[in-house]
C-alpha cells in the first residue's frame, strides 16, 4: 500500500519532536555537572542559609526531569525563564544575539559558496597547473589547522601588523525594527571579514573539493564528450553544462551544513568577541545560566531538525520510489 | 582646486578641534557587567562599571584609601555608640536633574538591604537607616560598629523618585521573572552617564558634564567605550592593533610583548587578592587520602612540614613569571592587621620538611587529593600542579582535580573538599572580614568560606567581640592575638599575593588601584 505524503509528514514530524524531547532531556541531565550557578549569582558575602534560599527558589534542588518539565511546561507558554547571569528574559537576550550570528553564517556561507565553487570549477578545468597544487595544498592546512588558531593568525596579521581590519566586534550595527545589522555600516563589513573567513573556511574547501570531484566526474561523461565533438566553445562546456550538472550535490551538501555554520559559530565567535549566539552560550556554561543553556540547546536542535525534516520532504516529492521504500 | 584646499583644511580643522574636546578612552576587560541594578550583583566587573555612573557615601580613591563621595563628613555619634551619622553633600544633581537629598540616601540604602540584593550581607548589622534632616543621614547598628565605614564604598545611591517613577523600587530578582527598568537604565549622581549598552558587546559612557567634583578630579577622560573581550590573545591583540587603549588583564606570558611595544606600556601593582591552600584538619579522617582512622592534616607538624616544602619563590618565578609576591599569611598586605613579620616567608628546606613529617608519623607519606580552581585565579591549574611536585618531595602524592570554578567551589561551601586552592580580597581592608568567613567556626552568620573544619572556641569569641569593639586600639590588639594563633595552627598555606597588569596606550596616565578598579575620572589622558 502508498503510504499517502500527508502520513508521512505526520509521521516524520512525530519523529523530529521525540528526537528534540530527548535532546532537551539529555541537556538538562548534564546541566548538573556543569557546576552551581548559585557560587556565580551571589558575591563572596553569602552565607549558607542565602545560598539554601536560592537554590530553592530557582528550584535547583529537584531532580533533573522535574526540573525538564517545568522549562516545557514554561516554554509552551512561550516563557523560556530569565537568564540567570543578565537577569533579563532569555527571549529578549536571544532575539538580540541572533542577527549576529544569522549574519556572520549567512556571509561565510556565501563566502564558501563564491569561493569554493569558482575554486572548484578552477582545480577541475587544469587539474595539474601550479596554482592548481598550490590551491589544493594550502586548503589541505586550512582545513587540519583547529578554527582557533586560523582565527588569532588572520588578527594578528590584519588587524595587528596591517591594521587593515578590526580584531574584535561587530562595528557600527544599524537598528532595524528588532534585527540589528552590521551590514550597511562601513566599519560593520570590516569587522565580519576576518570572522566569516574563519567560520568558512573549512565549508570552503569542502565544497571546492565537492565540485572539483563532482565536475571531474562530469566532464569525462557522454554528454560533455559529445557536447566536445559538436564543436561548442570550451567555455560553454565547462560552465554552461558540466557546472549545471555538479550542483545539485553542492546544493543539498551546502544546504545542511549551514546548520552547522550557525551550531559551530561558537569559537569563532569567541575569538572575535562576535556577539552572537555561540559568544552567549559559552559565557552562559562559564556562569551556568541553565535558562540561556537549555534554550540555546533546544533552539540549535530544533534547527538542525527542521533542516532535515525539510531536506527530507523535498526528496520525497522529487523522488516517488522513496515514498514506495517507506511502505513495503 | 583652491575651494577643495579651503574645504580640506576646515574639515581637518574640525577634527582636530573636536579631538581637542572629546577625549575617548577605549577600554576593554574579560568579562562584561552582568547588570546596571546597582544592588543587584555584589560582583567586581559589576561594580566597576556602576562605579563609573553611580556613587556610594564614601569611596576609595586610586591608591585605596576612603576619600568622601556624596558624605562629605562622618563618623560614630556622640550620643550612641549604636549609630553612624553622616553629612551628605549639598547641591549634587543626578543624571536626568533630580536633586539629591537624605531621601534618595534613606531609600537606596533600604533597597540594598532588601530580600533580592546581594548587597545585604554588607548591611547585614544594620538595625535601622533615617534622614537627619534633608542633609543628615543616621545608620544605627546592632550594637557598636567600629568600622561601619568600610562597608560602603559599593553601596551606591539612586534617586528615589525616579525609581518610583520607573517601578525600579524592588532590586532585580532573577527568578521573579522581572525584568526591572534599574537593569537596563540608569540615574545616578557619578562622573560619567550611560548612553547605550548591548550587553557583551559594547557600553558607551559619556561625561556629566554637571558633576560636583569638577575642579577636584582630572575627568580628563569625556567618553568610555568599554567592550568585553573574552579571549585573552584577542584582547592583547586590540591593544597592540590600538583599537583599545586600555585593558585590565593582560596575561602573565604577553606582558613583555605589550611592554615593549613602542606606543603602549604596563603597569603593575600588588592586588588587594591573596592565594592560598586550605587544609580539613578538623576531621578525624579524611575521605581523599590513603592513611585509614586518621586525619594526617591534623598534626601540625604535618602542616609545618607542607608549609615549609610549598617554594612560592619558585612558583613565582617559573608560574607566575615573576608577576606575584610570595606570602606568608592568608591576608593582602593592605589590610588592617598586616605586618612585614606575619608575612614572612617560613623558614627551612627540605630536609627539615622531611624531618617534621617523620616526626609527625608520616615519614613514608601520604596521599590526598587537591580541589583547584582551572578559571578563576591567575595560572590557578599551574600553581597547584606546582605544588603537587613541591609536596611529593616529601612524600604526600597529591592527586590534582582542576575543575571550573562553578564546580570548585561549592566543593568548599559543602565541605566535601579536604584540600582546597582559595583566593581572597577584602573589600573592607580589614581583618575581621578574613576572620568572618575564614577563620570564625562554620555557621549560621559567619565561616561561610571556611572549609577547614578548624574550630576553636576562643577564638571566635574574640572574632565576634571585634564588630561591637569601639576602642581601635584594643581592637588592633585582638586583630594581632588572633593572627598569632592562625599562624601557629597554620589554618591555610598562603602562596602568593596576586599581581595586577594594566597595559594601555602611552597616552593614558593612571596608576593601579590595588582593588582592580579602574576609577575613570582620576585617569589623565593625552
Amino acid at each position: 500500500m502508498e503510504l499517502s505524503l500527508f502520513q508521512y509528514l505526520i509521521r516524520r514530524a512525530l519523529q523530529s519532536g521525540v528526537v528534540l524531547l530527548v535532546t532537551g532531556l539529555i541537556a538538562f541531565s548534564m546541566f548538573r555537572f556543569v557546576g552551581d550557578p548559585v557560587e556565580n549569582m551571589m558575591g563572596q558575602e553569602r552565607t549558607d542559609a542565602d545560598i539554601e534560599l536560592l537554590r530553592e527558589k530557582l528550584g535547583l534542588n529537584d531532580p533533573f526531569f522535574i526540573q525538564y518539565w517545568n522549562f516545557l511546561a514554561d516554554a509552551a507558554q512561550g516563557d523560556l525563564g530569565i537568564s540567570f547571569r543578565q537577569g533579563r528574559p532569555v527571549v529578549e537576550v536571544l532575539i538580540e544575539r541572533l542577527p549576529a550570528t544569522i549574519e556572520l553564517a549567512s556571509v561565510s556561507a556565501f563566502l564558501a559558496i563564491i569561493v569554493g565553487i569558482t575554486l572548484g570549477v578552477y582545480v577541475a578545468i587544469k587539474p595539474f597547473g601550479w596554482l592548481t597544487n598550490t590551491v589544493l595544498t594550502v586548503s589541505l592546512i586550512g582545513v587540519s589547522l583547529p578554527t582557533f588558531l586560523i582565527g588569532i593568525m588572520l588578527i594578528y596579521l590584519f588587524a595587528v601588523e596591517l591594521s587593515w581590519l578590526p580584531s574584535f566586534g561587530r562595528g557600527e550595527t544599524v537598528q532595524i525594527g528588532w534585527w540589528s545589522t552590521g551590514l550597511l555600516t562601513v566599519s560593520g563589513i570590516k569587522a565580519i571579514i576576518l570572522p566569516a573567513v574563519t567560520l568558512g573556511l573549512y565549508q570552503m574547501t569542502m565544497i571546492m573539493r565537492l565540485v572539483r570531484s563532482e565536475m571531474s566526474e562530469v566532464l569525462n561523461s557522454d554528454f560533455i564528450r559529445f557536447a566536445r565533438s559538436r564543436g561548442l566553445p570550451e567555455q560553454k562546456i565547462n560552465f554552461r553544462h558540466a557546472l549545471k550538472n555538479t550542483l545539485v550535490p553542492v546544493i543539498t551538501v551546502t544546504g545542511l551544513q549551514l546548520g552547522s555554520i550557525i551550531a559551530f559559530a561558537i569559537i569563532t565567535e569567541t575569538v572575535f568577541q562576535w556577539p552572537g549566539l555561540g559568544l552567549l552560550f559559552i559565557d552562559s556554561v562559564q556562569f551556568v545560566d541553565i535558562p540561556i543553556m537549555a534554550s540555546y540547546l533546544m533552539f540549535i536542535s530544533l534547527m538542525f531538525v527542521s533542516i532535515n525534516l525539510i531536506v527530507d520532504i523535498l526528496y520525497v516529492m522529487i523522488d516517488p520510489r522513496l515514498r514506495i521504500g517507506e511502505a513495503s | 582646486m583652491k575651494k577643495r584646499v579651503i574645504f580640506l583644511s576646515s574639515l581637518l580643522f574640525a577634527l582636530m578641534a573636536d579631538t581637542a574636546i572629546a577625549k575617548t578612552l577605549n577600554w576593554a576587560r574579560a568579562g562584561d557587567s552582568l547588570t546596571m541594578d546597582p544592588h543587584a550583583q555584589n560582583e567586581g566587573p559589576t561594580h566597576a562599571l556602576s562605579s563609573q555612573i553611580y556613587e556610594p557615601l564614601i569611596q576609595r580613591d586610586m591608591s585605596g584609601k576612603q576619600v568622601a563621595a556624596l558624605a562629605t563628613a562622618w563618623g560614630p555619634s556622640k550620643q550612641n555608640p549604636n549609630v553612624w551619622a553622616f553629612k551628605l553633600r549639598q547641591g549634587v544633581k543626578f543624571h536626568d536633574g533630580a536633586e539629591f537629598d537624605s531621601e534618595d540616601v534613606v531609600f537606596s540604602f533600604q533597597r540594598a538591604m532588601s530580600a533580592n540584593s546581594d548587597m545585604k550581607e554588607l548591611l547585614s548589622s544594620v538595625k535601622e537607616v533615617r534622614a537627619a534632616g534633608k542633609y543628615g543621614f543616621e545608620i544605627e547598628t546592632n550594637g557598636p560598629n567600629p568600622i561601619m565605614a568600610a562597608n560602603l564604598n559599593d553601596i551606591y545611591i539612586m534617586d528615589k523618585g525616579w525609581a518610583e517613577a520607573n517601578k525600579a523600587v524592588k532590586v532585580q530578582d532573577v527568578k521573579g521573572g522581572e525584568n526591572t527598568f534599574a537593569a537596563n537604565n540608569t540615574n545616578g549622581t557619578g562622573p560619567y552617564k550611560l548612553v547605550s549598552r548591548v550587553t557583551d558587546s559594547r557600553t558607551v559612557l559619556e561625561a556629566n558634564t554637571n558633576y560636583w567634583g569638577k575642579g577636584q578630579f582630572p575627568l580628563e577622560i569625556t567618553k568610555i567605550n568599554y567592550t568585553p573581550i573574552k579571549n585573552a590573545a584577542t584582547r592583547v591583540a586590540a591593544l597592540l592593533s590600538g583599537e583599545v587603549d586600555f585593558i585590565q588583564d593582560v596575561p602573565v606570558q604577553d606582558l613583555s610583548r605589550v611592554d615593549n611595544d613602542s606606543g603602549l606600556k604596563v603597569i603593575k601593582a600588588p592586588q588587594n587578592r591573596v592565594i592560598f591552600l586550605g587544609l580539613n584538619q578538623g576531621d578525624d579522617d579524611l575521605k581523599t587520602d590513603n592513611i585509614e582512622g586518621r586525619n594526617p592534616f591534623a598534626d601540625v607538624r604535618v602542616r609545618q612540614a607542607m608549609n615549609i616544602a610549598i617554594n612560592r619563590a619558585a612558583i613565582q618565578k617559573v608560574v607566575m613569571r615573576g608577576q606575584s609576591i610570595p606570602a606568608g599569611v592568608a591576608m593582602p598586605p593592605f589590610v588592617n592587621g598586616w605586618t612585614k613579620e606575619l608575612d614572612a616567608i617560613p623558614a627551612g628546606g627540605i630536609d627539615d620538611a622531611k624531618a617534621l613529617m617523620t616526626k609527625a608519623g608520616f615519614g613514608d607519606g601520604f596521599s590526598i587529593t587537591l580541589n583547584c580552581p582551572n578559571d578563576r585565579y591567575i595560572n590557578d591549574e599551574a600553581i597547584c600542579q606546582a605544588a603537587v611536585g613541591m609536596l611529593g618531595q616529601i612524600g604526600i602524592k597529591v592527586n590534582l582535580d582542576a575543575k571550573p570554578k562553578a564546580q570548585h567551589f561549592p566543593l568548599i561551601g559543602k565541605l566535601q573538599t579536604d584540600f582546597y586552592m582559595l583566593g581572597w580580597g577584602v573589600p573592607t581592608y580589614d581583618s575581621e572580614y578574613i576572620f568572618n568567613f575564614l577563620v570564625h567556626t562554620k555557621g549560621d552568620k559567619r565561616g561561610s568560606w571556611n572549609g577547614t573544619r578548624y574550630s576553636n572556641p576562643e577564638i571566635d569569641k574574640k572574632i565576634v567581640s571585634l564588630a561591637s569593639e569601639t576602642n581601635l586600639q584594643t581592637r588592633d590588639t585582638t586583630i594581632a592575638e588572633i593572627w598569632a594563633q592562625i599562624q601557629q595552627d597554620l589554618l591555610y598555606l598562603p602562596i602568593h599575593h596576586q599581581v595586577l597588569n594594566w597595559g594601555m596606550a602611552n597616552k593614558v596616565q593612571t596608576t593601579v588601584s590595588p582593588d582592580d578598579r579602574a576609577r575613570f575620572k582620576y585617569f589623565t589622558i593625552k
